[in-house]
Protein backbone atom coordinates (compact mmCIF):
# COMPACT_ATOMS: atom_id res chain seq x y z
CA UNK A 1 0.00 0.00 0.00
CA UNK A 2 2.81 2.38 0.89
CA UNK A 3 4.53 2.02 -2.45
CA UNK A 4 1.22 2.72 -4.16
CA UNK A 5 0.82 5.84 -2.07
CA UNK A 6 4.28 7.06 -3.02
CA UNK A 7 3.61 6.31 -6.65
CA UNK A 8 0.37 8.32 -6.62
CA UNK A 9 2.03 11.29 -4.94
CA UNK A 10 5.04 11.14 -7.22
CA UNK A 11 2.92 11.05 -10.36
CA UNK A 12 0.63 13.81 -9.17
CA UNK A 13 3.58 15.97 -8.22
CA UNK A 14 5.17 15.36 -11.55
CA UNK A 15 2.15 16.32 -13.64
CA UNK A 16 0.07 18.61 -11.43
CA UNK A 17 2.52 20.24 -9.08
CA UNK A 18 0.64 23.52 -9.03
CA UNK A 19 -2.81 21.98 -8.70
CA UNK A 20 -2.20 20.28 -5.38
CA UNK A 21 -3.11 22.38 -2.37
CA UNK A 22 -2.28 19.86 0.34
CA UNK A 23 -1.97 16.18 1.11
CA UNK A 24 -2.70 14.36 4.33
CA UNK A 25 -2.94 10.87 5.68
CA UNK A 26 -5.15 9.44 8.40
CA UNK A 27 -5.48 5.74 9.28
CA UNK A 28 -3.63 4.79 6.13
CA UNK A 29 -5.95 6.72 3.81
CA UNK A 30 -4.43 9.29 1.52
CA UNK A 31 -6.27 12.57 0.92
CA UNK A 32 -5.20 15.03 -1.75
CA UNK A 33 -6.77 18.48 -1.96
CA UNK A 34 -6.90 19.75 -5.54
CA UNK A 35 -7.63 23.18 -6.94
CA UNK A 36 -11.24 23.35 -8.05
CA UNK A 37 -10.57 24.33 -11.64
CA UNK A 38 -8.10 21.46 -12.18
CA UNK A 39 -10.14 18.59 -10.77
CA UNK A 40 -11.39 17.27 -14.11
CA UNK A 41 -7.90 17.17 -15.60
CA UNK A 42 -6.53 15.40 -12.52
CA UNK A 43 -9.36 12.87 -12.58
CA UNK A 44 -8.89 12.17 -16.26
CA UNK A 45 -5.20 11.63 -15.70
CA UNK A 46 -5.75 9.31 -12.75
CA UNK A 47 -8.27 7.28 -14.70
CA UNK A 48 -6.35 6.74 -17.90
CA UNK A 49 -2.83 6.45 -16.47
CA UNK A 50 -1.60 2.93 -17.14
CA UNK A 51 0.04 2.41 -13.78
CA UNK A 52 -2.46 4.08 -11.47
CA UNK A 53 -5.68 3.23 -13.33
CA UNK A 54 -8.32 4.54 -10.95
CA UNK A 55 -11.20 3.17 -12.97
CA UNK A 56 -13.94 3.10 -10.35
CA UNK A 57 -15.40 6.20 -8.76
CA UNK A 58 -16.80 4.70 -5.59
CA UNK A 59 -18.32 7.74 -4.07
CA UNK A 60 -18.71 11.46 -4.50
CA UNK A 61 -20.21 13.64 -1.86
CA UNK A 62 -20.46 17.14 -0.54
CA UNK A 63 -19.48 18.30 2.93
CA UNK A 64 -20.47 21.47 4.73
CA UNK A 65 -17.54 22.52 6.94
CA UNK A 66 -19.40 25.68 8.06
CA UNK A 67 -16.28 27.85 7.83
CA UNK A 68 -16.33 31.51 6.72
CA UNK A 69 -14.29 30.78 3.60
CA UNK A 70 -14.24 27.57 1.55
CA UNK A 71 -17.36 26.46 3.30
CA UNK A 72 -18.11 23.41 1.17
CA UNK A 73 -16.05 20.50 0.00
CA UNK A 74 -16.62 17.95 -2.70
CA UNK A 75 -15.03 14.63 -1.80
CA UNK A 76 -14.18 11.98 -4.38
CA UNK A 77 -13.35 8.39 -3.51
CA UNK A 78 -11.41 6.78 -6.32
CA UNK A 79 -10.62 3.10 -6.45
CA UNK A 80 -8.21 1.23 -8.64
CA UNK A 81 -9.47 -2.29 -9.33
CA UNK A 82 -6.07 -3.26 -10.65
CA UNK A 83 -3.98 -1.99 -7.74
CA UNK A 84 -6.66 -2.44 -5.05
CA UNK A 85 -5.95 1.05 -3.81
CA UNK A 86 -8.29 3.81 -2.68
CA UNK A 87 -7.55 7.52 -3.03
CA UNK A 88 -9.53 10.45 -1.72
CA UNK A 89 -9.57 13.73 -3.62
CA UNK A 90 -11.09 16.93 -2.37
CA UNK A 91 -11.93 20.32 -3.75
CA UNK A 92 -13.03 23.37 -1.81
CA UNK A 93 -16.11 25.28 -2.88
CA UNK A 94 -16.75 28.72 -1.51
CA UNK A 95 -20.22 29.80 -0.45
CA UNK A 96 -20.11 32.88 -2.68
CA UNK A 97 -19.28 30.78 -5.74
CA UNK A 98 -21.09 27.48 -5.51
CA UNK A 99 -19.92 26.17 -8.83
CA UNK A 100 -17.70 23.13 -9.27
CA UNK A 101 -16.77 21.34 -12.49
CA UNK A 102 -18.52 18.05 -13.14
CA UNK A 103 -16.60 14.79 -13.42
CA UNK A 104 -19.56 12.97 -14.95
CA UNK A 105 -17.69 13.06 -18.24
CA UNK A 106 -14.90 11.01 -16.68
CA UNK A 107 -17.03 8.48 -14.81
CA UNK A 108 -20.75 8.28 -15.64
CA UNK A 109 -21.48 7.17 -12.10
CA UNK A 110 -20.75 10.71 -10.95
CA UNK A 111 -24.04 11.76 -12.54
CA UNK A 112 -26.29 10.75 -9.66
CA UNK A 113 -23.70 11.45 -6.98
CA UNK A 114 -23.43 15.01 -8.20
CA UNK A 115 -27.17 15.32 -8.35
CA UNK A 116 -27.25 14.23 -4.73
CA UNK A 117 -24.59 16.76 -3.71
CA UNK A 118 -26.53 19.45 -5.55
CA UNK A 119 -29.74 18.36 -3.86
CA UNK A 120 -28.25 18.30 -0.37
CA UNK A 121 -25.77 21.20 -0.46
CA UNK A 122 -26.67 23.33 -3.45
CA UNK A 123 -23.30 22.85 -5.13
CA UNK A 124 -23.78 23.51 -8.83
CA UNK A 125 -21.84 21.16 -11.07
CA UNK A 126 -21.05 22.99 -14.27
CA UNK A 127 -21.53 20.98 -17.42
CA UNK A 128 -23.62 18.31 -15.73
CA UNK A 129 -25.98 16.71 -18.28
CA UNK A 130 -29.04 16.51 -16.04
CA UNK A 131 -28.68 18.50 -12.84
CA UNK A 132 -31.96 17.83 -11.09
CA UNK A 133 -32.63 17.14 -7.45
CA UNK A 134 -32.20 13.46 -6.61
CA UNK A 135 -34.13 12.92 -3.39
CA UNK A 136 -36.06 16.06 -2.64
CA UNK A 137 -38.88 17.29 -4.89
CA UNK A 138 -37.95 19.92 -7.46
CA UNK A 139 -40.11 22.51 -5.70
CA UNK A 140 -38.13 22.28 -2.48
CA UNK A 141 -36.17 25.48 -1.99
CA UNK A 142 -33.64 24.55 0.67
CA UNK A 143 -30.57 22.36 0.91
CA UNK A 144 -31.21 20.01 3.81
CA UNK A 145 -27.70 18.77 4.63
CA UNK A 146 -26.34 22.27 5.12
CA UNK A 147 -25.53 22.90 8.73
CA UNK A 148 -27.87 25.90 8.93
CA UNK A 149 -30.88 23.83 7.88
CA UNK A 150 -32.75 22.83 11.06
CA UNK A 151 -33.07 19.15 11.92
CA UNK A 152 -36.82 19.46 12.34
CA UNK A 153 -37.22 20.95 8.87
CA UNK A 154 -38.93 24.17 7.89
CA UNK A 155 -42.72 24.18 8.23
CA UNK A 156 -44.48 24.61 4.92
CA UNK A 157 -41.39 23.94 2.83
CA UNK A 158 -42.74 20.70 1.41
CA UNK A 159 -45.79 20.77 -0.80
CA UNK A 160 -48.33 18.23 0.34
CA UNK A 161 -50.99 16.84 -1.96
CA UNK A 162 -54.33 18.60 -1.72
CA UNK A 163 -57.16 16.61 -0.20
CA UNK B 1 -41.86 35.00 1.32
CA UNK B 2 -40.64 32.96 -1.58
CA UNK B 3 -42.95 32.61 -4.54
CA UNK B 4 -44.96 29.41 -4.55
CA UNK B 5 -43.84 27.07 -7.23
CA UNK B 6 -46.08 24.39 -8.57
CA UNK B 7 -45.69 20.71 -9.20
CA UNK B 8 -45.62 21.41 -12.89
CA UNK B 9 -41.93 22.35 -12.74
CA UNK B 10 -40.77 18.96 -11.57
CA UNK B 11 -42.96 17.14 -14.08
CA UNK B 12 -41.55 19.23 -16.86
CA UNK B 13 -37.96 18.62 -15.78
CA UNK B 14 -38.40 14.85 -15.63
CA UNK B 15 -39.86 14.84 -19.11
CA UNK B 16 -36.97 16.96 -20.30
CA UNK B 17 -34.59 14.31 -18.98
CA UNK B 18 -36.50 11.72 -20.96
CA UNK B 19 -36.46 13.64 -24.21
CA UNK B 20 -32.85 14.09 -25.09
CA UNK B 21 -31.16 14.31 -28.47
CA UNK B 22 -31.31 10.54 -28.94
CA UNK B 23 -35.02 10.23 -28.57
CA UNK B 24 -36.64 13.43 -29.78
CA UNK B 25 -36.60 12.46 -33.46
CA UNK B 26 -39.55 10.26 -32.61
CA UNK B 27 -41.65 13.40 -32.22
CA UNK B 28 -42.74 12.87 -35.80
CA UNK B 29 -44.71 9.76 -35.20
CA UNK B 30 -47.22 9.01 -37.94
CA UNK B 31 -48.18 5.59 -36.60
CA UNK B 32 -48.68 6.75 -33.04
CA UNK B 33 -46.42 4.10 -31.50
CA UNK B 34 -44.43 6.56 -29.41
CA UNK B 35 -45.55 6.59 -25.80
CA UNK B 36 -44.38 7.69 -22.38
CA UNK B 37 -45.27 5.27 -19.62
CA UNK B 38 -44.99 6.03 -15.94
CA UNK B 39 -44.24 2.98 -13.80
CA UNK B 40 -44.48 3.31 -10.05
CA UNK B 41 -43.74 4.65 -7.50
CA UNK B 42 -46.51 2.46 -6.12
CA UNK B 43 -46.21 -0.59 -8.25
CA UNK B 44 -46.35 -4.07 -6.71
CA UNK B 45 -43.38 -5.36 -8.69
CA UNK B 46 -40.82 -2.57 -8.50
CA UNK B 47 -39.34 -3.88 -5.23
CA UNK B 48 -40.15 -0.76 -3.28
CA UNK B 49 -41.11 2.79 -4.11
CA UNK B 50 -39.11 3.11 -7.29
CA UNK B 51 -40.52 5.17 -10.12
CA UNK B 52 -39.41 4.70 -13.70
CA UNK B 53 -40.45 6.77 -16.68
CA UNK B 54 -40.28 4.76 -19.86
CA UNK B 55 -40.27 6.06 -23.37
CA UNK B 56 -41.62 3.37 -25.61
CA UNK B 57 -41.72 2.58 -29.28
CA UNK B 58 -44.51 0.03 -29.32
CA UNK B 59 -43.30 -2.44 -26.71
CA UNK B 60 -39.60 -1.63 -26.98
CA UNK B 61 -37.99 0.68 -24.48
CA UNK B 62 -36.11 3.57 -26.04
CA UNK B 63 -35.18 5.32 -22.86
CA UNK B 64 -35.79 4.93 -19.16
CA UNK B 65 -35.42 7.51 -16.42
CA UNK B 66 -35.49 6.14 -12.86
CA UNK B 67 -36.69 8.48 -10.13
CA UNK B 68 -35.82 7.78 -6.52
CA UNK B 69 -36.32 9.56 -3.25
CA UNK B 70 -39.78 8.40 -2.26
CA UNK B 71 -38.38 6.78 0.87
CA UNK B 72 -35.87 9.50 1.69
CA UNK B 73 -35.69 9.89 5.46
CA UNK B 74 -32.57 11.99 5.74
CA UNK B 75 -30.43 9.53 7.68
CA UNK B 76 -27.28 11.49 6.97
CA UNK B 77 -28.80 14.55 8.60
CA UNK B 78 -30.07 12.50 11.52
CA UNK B 79 -26.62 10.96 12.00
CA UNK B 80 -25.04 14.37 12.44
CA UNK B 81 -27.35 15.00 15.35
CA UNK B 82 -26.82 11.83 17.34
CA UNK B 83 -23.94 9.88 18.82
CA UNK B 84 -22.36 6.97 16.99
CA UNK B 85 -24.09 4.46 19.25
CA UNK B 86 -27.46 6.01 18.66
CA UNK B 87 -27.11 5.61 14.92
CA UNK B 88 -26.74 1.81 15.00
CA UNK B 89 -30.53 1.13 15.06
CA UNK B 90 -30.93 3.43 12.07
CA UNK B 91 -28.57 1.30 10.00
CA UNK B 92 -31.10 -1.54 10.30
CA UNK B 93 -33.46 0.50 8.21
CA UNK B 94 -31.09 1.01 5.31
CA UNK B 95 -31.03 -2.35 3.59
CA UNK B 96 -33.86 -3.89 5.53
CA UNK B 97 -33.30 -7.30 3.96
CA UNK B 98 -29.85 -7.61 5.53
CA UNK B 99 -29.79 -5.44 8.67
CA UNK B 100 -26.95 -7.43 10.22
CA UNK B 101 -24.47 -6.58 7.52
CA UNK B 102 -25.41 -2.88 7.75
CA UNK B 103 -24.75 -3.01 11.50
CA UNK B 104 -21.36 -4.56 10.90
CA UNK B 105 -20.45 -2.08 8.16
CA UNK B 106 -21.26 0.90 10.34
CA UNK B 107 -19.40 -0.23 13.44
CA UNK B 108 -16.38 -1.24 11.38
CA UNK B 109 -16.22 2.30 10.04
CA UNK B 110 -16.51 3.79 13.53
CA UNK B 111 -13.91 1.39 14.91
CA UNK B 112 -11.52 2.32 12.15
CA UNK B 113 -12.07 5.98 12.99
CA UNK B 114 -11.59 5.43 16.71
CA UNK B 115 -8.72 2.98 16.22
CA UNK B 116 -10.44 0.21 18.16
CA UNK B 117 -9.36 -3.41 17.89
CA UNK B 118 -12.05 -5.96 18.69
CA UNK B 119 -11.58 -9.45 20.19
CA UNK B 120 -11.27 -12.51 17.96
CA UNK B 121 -14.56 -14.06 18.94
CA UNK B 122 -16.44 -10.91 17.99
CA UNK B 123 -14.76 -10.92 14.58
CA UNK B 124 -15.85 -14.50 13.93
CA UNK B 125 -19.38 -13.78 15.10
CA UNK B 126 -19.59 -10.74 12.85
CA UNK B 127 -18.49 -12.81 9.88
CA UNK B 128 -21.17 -15.38 10.67
CA UNK B 129 -23.75 -12.57 10.91
CA UNK B 130 -22.67 -11.04 7.61
CA UNK B 131 -22.86 -14.31 5.75
CA UNK B 132 -26.20 -15.37 7.21
CA UNK B 133 -27.52 -11.93 6.28
CA UNK B 134 -26.21 -12.43 2.77
CA UNK B 135 -28.03 -15.74 2.48
CA UNK B 136 -31.28 -14.28 3.79
CA UNK B 137 -31.05 -11.31 1.44
CA UNK B 138 -30.27 -13.47 -1.57
CA UNK B 139 -33.16 -15.76 -0.66
CA UNK B 140 -35.61 -12.87 -0.88
CA UNK B 141 -34.05 -11.93 -4.19
CA UNK B 142 -34.31 -15.51 -5.45
CA UNK B 143 -37.95 -15.79 -4.50
CA UNK B 144 -39.02 -12.45 -5.90
CA UNK B 145 -36.90 -12.79 -9.03
CA UNK B 146 -38.43 -16.16 -9.82
CA UNK B 147 -41.87 -14.76 -9.12
CA UNK B 148 -41.22 -11.84 -11.47
CA UNK B 149 -40.73 -14.27 -14.32
CA UNK B 150 -43.66 -16.42 -13.29
CA UNK B 151 -42.41 -19.17 -10.96
CA UNK B 152 -44.34 -18.92 -7.72
CA UNK B 153 -43.09 -22.11 -6.06
CA UNK B 154 -39.58 -20.76 -5.55
CA UNK B 155 -40.93 -17.81 -3.59
CA UNK B 156 -42.53 -20.10 -1.06
CA UNK B 157 -39.49 -22.34 -0.81
CA UNK B 158 -37.07 -19.41 -0.46
CA UNK B 159 -39.18 -17.80 2.23
CA UNK B 160 -39.38 -21.09 4.10
CA UNK B 161 -35.57 -21.15 4.28
CA UNK B 162 -35.44 -17.48 5.20
CA UNK B 163 -37.84 -18.14 8.04
CA UNK B 164 -35.32 -20.57 9.55
CA UNK B 165 -32.68 -17.85 9.34
CA UNK B 166 -34.95 -15.37 11.04
CA UNK B 167 -35.48 -17.87 13.85
CA UNK B 168 -31.70 -17.96 14.22
CA UNK B 169 -31.52 -14.15 14.29
CA UNK B 170 -34.26 -14.18 16.91
CA UNK B 171 -32.17 -16.36 19.20
CA UNK B 172 -28.87 -14.68 18.34
CA UNK B 173 -29.86 -11.03 18.61
CA UNK B 174 -33.19 -11.09 20.42
CA UNK B 175 -35.22 -9.80 17.47
CA UNK B 176 -36.04 -11.11 14.05
CA UNK B 177 -35.88 -8.09 11.83
CA UNK B 178 -34.32 -4.87 13.10
CA UNK B 179 -31.41 -6.51 14.81
CA UNK B 180 -29.07 -3.67 15.96
CA UNK B 181 -26.80 -6.47 17.07
CA UNK B 182 -23.38 -4.87 16.88
CA UNK B 183 -21.91 -2.41 19.33
CA UNK B 184 -18.91 -0.18 18.84
CA UNK B 185 -16.04 -2.39 19.96
CA UNK B 186 -17.99 -5.63 20.01
CA UNK B 187 -21.42 -7.15 20.02
CA UNK B 188 -24.56 -6.83 22.09
CA UNK B 189 -24.53 -10.39 23.36
CA UNK B 190 -22.72 -13.66 22.88
CA UNK B 191 -23.92 -16.57 20.82
CA UNK B 192 -25.55 -19.24 22.97
CA UNK B 193 -24.99 -22.96 22.51
CA UNK B 194 -28.57 -23.34 21.40
CA UNK B 195 -27.98 -20.72 18.70
CA UNK B 196 -24.79 -22.40 17.54
CA UNK B 197 -26.71 -25.65 17.20
CA UNK B 198 -29.40 -23.94 15.16
CA UNK B 199 -26.84 -22.43 12.78
CA UNK B 200 -25.19 -25.84 12.33
CA UNK B 201 -28.56 -27.40 11.59
CA UNK B 202 -29.34 -24.70 9.07
CA UNK B 203 -26.11 -24.89 7.10
CA UNK B 204 -26.23 -28.67 7.09
CA UNK B 205 -29.57 -28.79 5.34
CA UNK B 206 -29.46 -25.57 3.32
CA UNK B 207 -27.31 -26.64 0.31
CA UNK B 208 -29.76 -29.43 -0.38
CA UNK B 209 -32.72 -27.07 -0.30
CA UNK B 210 -30.90 -24.66 -2.57
CA UNK B 211 -30.31 -27.55 -4.93
CA UNK B 212 -34.05 -28.16 -5.04
CA UNK B 213 -34.69 -24.54 -5.99
CA UNK B 214 -32.02 -24.69 -8.66
CA UNK B 215 -33.46 -27.89 -10.06
CA UNK B 216 -36.67 -26.01 -10.75
CA UNK B 217 -34.92 -23.12 -12.48
CA UNK B 218 -31.66 -24.14 -14.12
CA UNK B 219 -33.27 -26.19 -16.86
CA UNK B 220 -36.54 -24.35 -16.87
CA UNK B 221 -37.03 -23.10 -20.39
CA UNK B 222 -39.28 -20.20 -19.43
CA UNK B 223 -36.87 -19.00 -16.77
CA UNK B 224 -33.79 -19.27 -19.00
CA UNK B 225 -35.45 -17.53 -21.92
CA UNK B 226 -36.65 -14.68 -19.74
CA UNK B 227 -33.13 -14.18 -18.31
CA UNK B 228 -30.61 -15.20 -20.93
CA UNK B 229 -29.40 -12.15 -22.82
CA UNK B 230 -31.86 -9.87 -21.03
CA UNK B 231 -30.63 -6.72 -19.33
CA UNK B 232 -27.09 -6.89 -20.65
CA UNK B 233 -24.35 -4.55 -19.52
CA UNK B 234 -20.75 -4.75 -20.65
CA UNK B 235 -17.76 -4.88 -18.35
CA UNK B 236 -16.57 -1.38 -19.23
CA UNK B 237 -20.02 0.16 -18.90
CA UNK B 238 -20.51 -1.58 -15.55
CA UNK B 239 -17.31 -0.14 -14.08
CA UNK B 240 -18.04 3.26 -15.57
CA UNK B 241 -21.53 3.42 -14.06
CA UNK B 242 -20.18 2.22 -10.71
CA UNK B 243 -21.90 -1.14 -10.36
CA UNK B 244 -20.65 -3.20 -7.43
CA UNK B 245 -21.51 -6.51 -5.85
CA UNK B 246 -23.10 -9.45 -7.67
CA UNK B 247 -24.14 -7.24 -10.58
CA UNK B 248 -20.50 -6.29 -11.27
CA UNK B 249 -19.19 -9.82 -10.79
CA UNK B 250 -21.76 -11.03 -13.31
CA UNK B 251 -19.89 -8.91 -15.87
CA UNK B 252 -16.69 -10.81 -15.31
CA UNK B 253 -15.01 -8.35 -12.94
CA UNK B 254 -13.50 -10.05 -9.94
CA UNK B 255 -14.07 -7.33 -7.38
CA UNK B 256 -15.13 -8.49 -3.96
CA UNK B 257 -14.19 -6.33 -0.98
CA UNK B 258 -13.86 -9.44 1.17
CA UNK B 259 -10.83 -10.25 -0.99
CA UNK B 260 -9.72 -6.85 -2.27
CA UNK B 261 -9.69 -5.04 1.07
CA UNK B 262 -10.21 -7.79 3.67
CA UNK B 263 -11.91 -6.89 6.92
CA UNK B 264 -12.58 -8.99 10.04
CA UNK B 265 -11.14 -12.47 9.35
CA UNK B 266 -11.97 -12.88 5.67
CA UNK B 267 -8.29 -13.15 4.77
CA UNK B 268 -8.06 -16.36 6.83
CA UNK B 269 -11.03 -18.05 5.22
CA UNK B 270 -11.18 -20.23 2.19
CA UNK B 271 -13.87 -19.22 -0.28
CA UNK B 272 -14.21 -18.53 -3.96
CA UNK B 273 -15.37 -15.23 -5.41
CA UNK B 274 -18.24 -16.01 -7.77
CA UNK B 275 -17.54 -14.48 -11.17
CA UNK B 276 -19.51 -15.11 -14.34
CA UNK B 277 -19.34 -13.58 -17.79
CA UNK B 278 -22.29 -12.33 -19.72
CA UNK B 279 -23.55 -9.38 -17.72
CA UNK B 280 -27.18 -10.44 -18.20
CA UNK B 281 -29.89 -11.45 -15.76
CA UNK B 282 -28.87 -15.09 -15.99
CA UNK B 283 -25.27 -14.35 -15.02
CA UNK B 284 -26.50 -12.32 -12.05
CA UNK B 285 -28.65 -15.29 -11.06
CA UNK B 286 -25.69 -17.69 -11.20
CA UNK B 287 -23.47 -15.33 -9.22
CA UNK B 288 -25.95 -15.02 -6.38
CA UNK B 289 -26.65 -18.75 -6.22
CA UNK B 290 -22.91 -19.42 -6.10
CA UNK B 291 -22.49 -16.76 -3.42
CA UNK B 292 -25.02 -18.48 -1.20
CA UNK B 293 -23.03 -21.70 -1.42
CA UNK B 294 -19.82 -19.84 -0.62
CA UNK B 295 -21.52 -18.18 2.34
CA UNK B 296 -22.44 -21.58 3.71
CA UNK B 297 -18.79 -22.58 3.37
CA UNK B 298 -17.68 -19.44 5.20
CA UNK B 299 -20.15 -19.94 8.04
CA UNK B 300 -19.04 -23.55 8.40
CA UNK B 301 -15.36 -22.55 8.63
CA UNK B 302 -16.11 -19.74 11.06
CA UNK B 303 -18.14 -22.03 13.31
CA UNK B 304 -15.37 -24.63 13.31
CA UNK B 305 -12.66 -22.14 14.19
CA UNK B 306 -14.50 -19.73 16.48
CA UNK B 307 -12.48 -19.22 19.67
CA UNK B 308 -13.86 -18.72 23.16
CA UNK B 309 -13.34 -15.41 24.86
CA UNK B 310 -14.78 -11.93 25.33
CA UNK B 311 -16.96 -10.29 22.70
CA UNK B 312 -16.20 -6.69 23.62
CA UNK B 313 -12.97 -4.73 23.51
CA UNK B 314 -11.57 -3.70 26.89
CA UNK B 315 -11.80 0.04 26.20
CA UNK B 316 -14.12 1.35 28.92
CA UNK B 317 -14.17 4.91 27.55
CA UNK B 318 -15.51 3.83 24.18
CA UNK B 319 -17.28 0.51 24.62
CA UNK B 320 -20.59 0.19 26.43
CA UNK B 321 -20.19 -1.98 29.56
CA UNK B 322 -22.41 -4.97 30.36
CA UNK B 323 -25.74 -4.01 31.85
CA UNK B 324 -25.45 -6.15 34.99
CA UNK B 325 -22.15 -4.49 35.84
CA UNK B 326 -23.62 -1.04 35.27
CA UNK B 327 -26.19 -1.78 37.94
CA UNK B 328 -23.68 -3.06 40.48
CA UNK B 329 -20.33 -1.31 39.88
CA UNK B 330 -19.63 2.41 40.25
CA UNK B 331 -16.90 2.56 37.61
CA UNK B 332 -19.04 0.97 34.92
CA UNK B 333 -21.96 3.21 35.79
CA UNK B 334 -19.80 6.27 35.18
CA UNK B 335 -18.50 4.94 31.88
CA UNK B 336 -21.97 3.97 30.76
CA UNK B 337 -23.23 7.46 31.57
CA UNK B 338 -20.38 9.13 29.70
CA UNK B 339 -20.59 6.93 26.61
CA UNK B 340 -24.37 7.21 26.38
CA UNK B 341 -24.55 10.95 26.99
CA UNK B 342 -21.41 12.32 25.40
CA UNK B 343 -20.46 9.65 22.90
CA UNK B 344 -17.15 8.01 22.21
CA UNK B 345 -15.27 11.10 20.96
CA UNK B 346 -13.05 9.61 18.27
CA UNK B 347 -10.03 11.65 17.13
CA UNK B 348 -10.36 14.37 14.50
CA UNK B 349 -10.09 12.87 11.06
CA UNK B 350 -11.94 11.24 8.22
CA UNK B 351 -12.19 7.65 7.11
CA UNK B 352 -13.97 5.54 4.53
CA UNK B 353 -14.71 1.92 5.26
CA UNK B 354 -16.67 -0.34 2.95
CA UNK B 355 -17.83 -3.92 3.21
CA UNK B 356 -19.23 -6.35 0.70
CA UNK B 357 -22.90 -6.23 1.57
CA UNK B 358 -25.35 -8.51 -0.25
CA UNK B 359 -26.17 -5.71 -2.69
CA UNK B 360 -22.64 -4.48 -3.31
CA UNK B 361 -20.24 -2.06 -1.77
CA UNK B 362 -21.74 -0.56 1.36
CA UNK B 363 -19.44 2.15 2.61
CA UNK B 364 -19.49 4.74 5.34
CA UNK B 365 -17.52 7.94 5.00
CA UNK B 366 -17.23 9.64 8.37
CA UNK B 367 -15.73 13.01 9.21
CA UNK B 368 -15.14 13.46 12.90
CA UNK B 369 -14.53 16.79 14.59
CA UNK B 370 -13.54 15.10 17.83
CA UNK B 371 -16.98 15.31 19.43
CA UNK B 372 -19.42 12.53 20.16
CA UNK B 373 -21.44 13.12 16.99
CA UNK B 374 -20.11 12.67 13.47
CA UNK B 375 -19.61 15.97 11.67
CA UNK B 376 -20.59 14.33 8.42
CA UNK B 377 -21.64 10.77 7.74
CA UNK B 378 -22.09 9.72 4.16
CA UNK B 379 -23.62 6.38 3.30
CA UNK B 380 -22.34 4.95 0.04
CA UNK B 381 -25.30 2.77 -0.71
CA UNK B 382 -24.91 0.10 -3.38
CA UNK B 383 -28.58 0.09 -4.37
CA UNK B 384 -28.60 3.75 -5.33
CA UNK B 385 -25.61 3.37 -7.62
CA UNK B 386 -26.92 0.11 -9.07
CA UNK B 387 -30.27 1.68 -9.92
CA UNK B 388 -28.35 4.24 -11.91
CA UNK B 389 -27.44 1.44 -14.31
CA UNK B 390 -31.10 0.73 -15.08
CA UNK B 391 -31.29 2.96 -18.19
CA UNK B 392 -28.41 0.97 -19.73
CA UNK B 393 -29.96 -2.37 -18.78
CA UNK B 394 -33.43 -1.44 -20.00
CA UNK B 395 -32.52 0.15 -23.31
CA UNK B 396 -33.85 -1.87 -26.22
CA UNK B 397 -35.64 -4.38 -24.00
CA UNK B 398 -39.32 -5.25 -24.02
CA UNK B 399 -41.75 -3.74 -21.56
CA UNK B 400 -42.51 -7.16 -20.07
CA UNK B 401 -38.87 -7.56 -19.06
CA UNK B 402 -38.68 -4.36 -17.01
CA UNK B 403 -39.78 -6.05 -13.82
CA UNK B 404 -37.46 -9.01 -14.32
CA UNK B 405 -34.50 -6.71 -14.94
CA UNK B 406 -35.18 -4.66 -11.82
CA UNK B 407 -35.51 -7.94 -9.95
CA UNK B 408 -32.18 -9.19 -11.23
CA UNK B 409 -30.47 -6.04 -10.00
CA UNK B 410 -32.00 -6.50 -6.53
CA UNK B 411 -32.27 -2.90 -5.34
CA UNK B 412 -33.66 -2.09 -1.91
CA UNK B 413 -35.18 1.33 -1.75
CA UNK B 414 -34.54 1.77 1.96
CA UNK B 415 -30.88 1.85 1.12
CA UNK B 416 -31.11 3.70 -2.18
CA UNK B 417 -33.08 6.54 -0.63
CA UNK B 418 -31.32 6.67 2.71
Amino acid sequence: MDEMKEKVLEKLNEHFKHSILSTSEFRGELTVVIKKEDIVRVCEFLKVDEELHFDLLEDLTGVDMFTPSDRFQVVYHLYSLKNKYRLRLKVHVDERDLRAPTVSGVWSTANWHEREAYDMFGIIFEGHPDLRRLYMPEEFEYYPLRKDFPLMGIPGSLLLPKK
Amino acid sequence: MAPKRTEAISKEKILQALEDADTTFLKEDPLGTDMVLNMGPQHPATHGVLRILLRLDGETIIKAVPEIGYLHRGYEKLAENMTFHEFIPHTDRLDYLAPLSNNVAFVLAVEKLAGLEIPERAKYLRVICCELARISSHLVWLGSMAMDVGALTILLWAFREREKLYDIFDVLTGVRFTTSYTRIGGLAQDMTEQCEKMIWEFIDQFPEKLQECEALLNKNRIFIERCDGVGVISKEEAIDIGLTGPALRACGVEYDIRRADPYLIYDQLDFRVAVYDGGDSLARYYVRIQEMRESVKIVRQALEKIPKGPIKAAEPKQVLPDKERVYTKMEELIHDFMVVNFGINPPIGEIYRAIESPKGELGFYIISDGSGNPWRLKIRSPSMVNIQALPILLKGQMISDVVAIIGSLDPVMGEADK
